[in-house]
């Protein structure tokens, strides 16, 4: 947040200091991150530096950036949504199935996958805020449900775990373009979805600090009571933060299934963690009412940087584990002296 | 007069919590509820605020007698509330909690130039200090955020302003300063009902006090009619006091 410079200055002020402002900013500490893994990674492998090597890191972070910003959404609005991942693919295996064995065209199947996620996400919101049950429980409900459907239905209409062909599809290079082609820029081609990536990112942080539903995100998720005893719709918030959600999953599930132009029924799974841990380490509390978008983007960058850097310097992938597992640790550490700080009463 | 009640009661189940208690809200005048603890002190005003209905006697707003049916109702006739355990979002700047369901807008966005803008005003002309509206509200004191809190409800057009015991968790300067934004709500015409154990700290804002013990009423005394030694006394149960203070002179 920025000051408005025209504050009639007051000599307390002065004594918070620029840097404790800064300190509790949620993004900080991805900051700090970004710039250590960067460093780490670059001093090593040229590659990594390179043009080619920055739009080769960028990628991954780029469609797991869109899911994790969605997910700080949701986060910082105090829900968790574990069908995320499981969702991408699902909404993959309906525009390829609709696209191959039915005749829609790409455009048209895409819009039935939408239809779908929407409805799913409709689904989450509306049992976690009728029924009050932990999100937690009520989200690994659909995404084991998902799982199940993902690969049974797929299995059923194809006989193996895959469907396959979309580029036969009416529409595919059209919408290849505008969701998973590629653009020059000084002679390196970068991809598409790192275009979507930024714009949803700079949408979520509009909507987050400069509409309604951002101020009633962060009441919701910060104490939800008090937020409806002042008018705020607190489920409508919710449950279209969980449509927000299955939106992402539909946009990734659509980019990655007209990037490779068939879909495995077992993706995404194994994802809406990833999704959760780039959003804390880009400062979501998981007690929710604290984040931001910028942040749980930043953290999808760090995990594009180890992911790709990892194999640039020729280690085995193995590590990325470990050093996904020491982010999370110190990410959390840090998120905690954050809300201790802003949450201290001096009587 | 815009609230009046007249010998009100109310039960919850076999427990009479309220018996035939009349009182009375005045415009820029102070109503003072006292009572020791399970007096019916927060059972009174939560019909006041529509959070219960009343089951006997007759509760009056400008007049004509009215039941809410929920707190938004008694709201929307200009009667807010201000619990102890506040609506105020911790990890939220104070500007942000100040607008929180009531956000300005310019076209499609909360207009949050405007929003801090007011608030600092608010806060300024109600003669609270903050130091920055930027500040997270968990990072003030209880004072101050119950100040935030009652800067809120008179920007948003309240006309009675109920405070259930805002001083009872504070120290005695924190006291004097939320006692401070009383009388400023007062001057600034609003009907304001205080609840509170202390008559040190009603009596000097008070200009009605209503003396409640086990559910009823012991009277309602205009400022002129009582003085702060009777009151204190009244609150303690007269003799008790005196047999009180006569023990503790043996000693
Ligand atoms: N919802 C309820 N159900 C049953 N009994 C209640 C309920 N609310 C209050 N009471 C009873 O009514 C009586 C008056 O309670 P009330 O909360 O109004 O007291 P009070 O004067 O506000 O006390 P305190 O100073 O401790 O806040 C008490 O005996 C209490 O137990
Ligand atoms: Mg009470």
């Amino acid at each position: 947040m920025t000051v408005a410079p025209t504050v009639s200055s007051d000599e307390r002020i002065s004594k918070v200091g620029l840097a404790r402002r800064l300190l509790i900013r949620p993004e900080l500490g991805a900051v700090v991150g970004l710039i250590a893994v960067f460093v780490f990674f670059a001093a090593q492998s040229p590659v990594f530096r390179s043009p080619a090597g920055i739009a080769n890191w960028l990628d991954p972070a780029a469609t797991l950036g869109i899911m994790a910003v969605a997910i700080a959404l949701l986060m910082i609005g105090g829900e968790f949504d574990l069908s995320a991942g499981v969702l991408t693919g699902t909404t993959g295996l309906i525009l390829v199935t609709l696209a191959t064995r039915y005749g829609f065209d790409v455009w048209t199947a895409m819009l039935a996958g939408l239809v779908v996620a929407l409805l799913i996400g409709l689904a989450n919101g509306l049992i976690v805020t009728r029924t009050r049950l932990p999100s937690f429980i009520v989200t690994l409900g659909t995404f084991l449900m998902l799982q199940g459907i993902n690969l049974g239905v797929t299995k059923a209409l194809t006989g193996t775990v895959q469907v396959s062909g979309l580029r036969r599809a009416a529409g595919y290079e059209t919408a290849r373009t505008i969701f998973a082609g590629t653009i020059e820029i000084g002679g390196t081609s970068f991809r598409v979805a790192i275009l979507w990536w930024v714009f949803v990112t700079a949408a979520a942080t509009w909507v987050l600090m400069r509409s309604r539903a951002g101020n009633w995100i962060f009441a919701v998720g910060g104490n939800e009571q008090a937020a409806r005893a002042v008018g705020v719709p607190a489920a409508r918030t919710k449950i279209a933060l969980f449509m927000t959600t299955a939106v992402a999953a539909w946009l990734v599930g659509s980019i990655l299934a007209l990037r490779y132009t068939s879909v495995q029924a077992n993706i995404g799974i194994g994802q809406e963690f990833i999704y959760i841990i780039a959003a804390v380490i880009g400062g979501c509390l998981l007690t929710g009412g604290y984040g931001s978008a910028i942040g749980a983007a930043i953290g999808a960058v760090i995990f594009g940087m180890a992911d790709k850097g990892i194999v640039f310097l020729g280690w085995d992938a193995d590590w990325f584990k470990f050093f996904l597992g020491a982010m999370l640790l110190l990410a959390t550490l840090a998120n905690r002296l954050v809300r201790r700080y802003a949450e201290e009463v001096k009587h | 007069m815009i609230i009046q009640t007249r010998d009100i009661g109310k039960s919850f189940g076999s427990v009479l919590a309220l018996r035939e208690v009349s009182m009375s809200v005045e415009a820029g005048k102070v109503t003072c509820v006292l009572g020791d603890n399970g007096a019916g002190k927060s059972t009174l005003i939560k019909i006041l605020a529509g959070v219960h209905q009343h089951d006997t006697g007759s509760f009056l707003v400008d007049g004509s007698e009215v039941r809410f049916g929920s707190p938004r109702e008694a709201l929307d006739r200009g009667i807010a509330t201000v619990y102890q355990d506040l609506a105020m979002i911790p990890l939220m700047s104070v500007w942000r909690n100040f607008f929180l369901g009531s956000e300005p807008r310019k076209g499609l966005a909360f207009d949050v130039a405007t929003a801090r803008r007011v608030a600092r005003e608010e806060l300024q002309a109600m003669g609270i200090d903050i130091r920055d509206v930027d500040q997270p509200v968990g990072t003030l004191s209880g004072g101050e955020r119950q100040s935030v809190a009652i800067a809120r409800a008179v920007h948003f057009g309240a006309r009675v302003l109920i405070l259930d015991e805002p001083t009872s968790a504070l120290g005695v300067k924190q006291a004097g300063v939320v006692l401070r934004y009383i009388a400023r709500a007062r001057d600034r015409g609003l009907g304001v009902v205080f609840i509170t154990h202390n008559p040190h700290h009603a009596y000097p804002v008070g200009d009605r006090f209503l003396l409640l013990n086990r559910g009823t009423s012991l009277g309602e005394y205009g400022k002129g009619d009582i003085t702060r030694e009777e009151l204190t006394g009244l609150m303690a149960g007269g003799a008790e006091l005196e047999q009180l203070s006569h023990e503790l002179d043996r000693e």
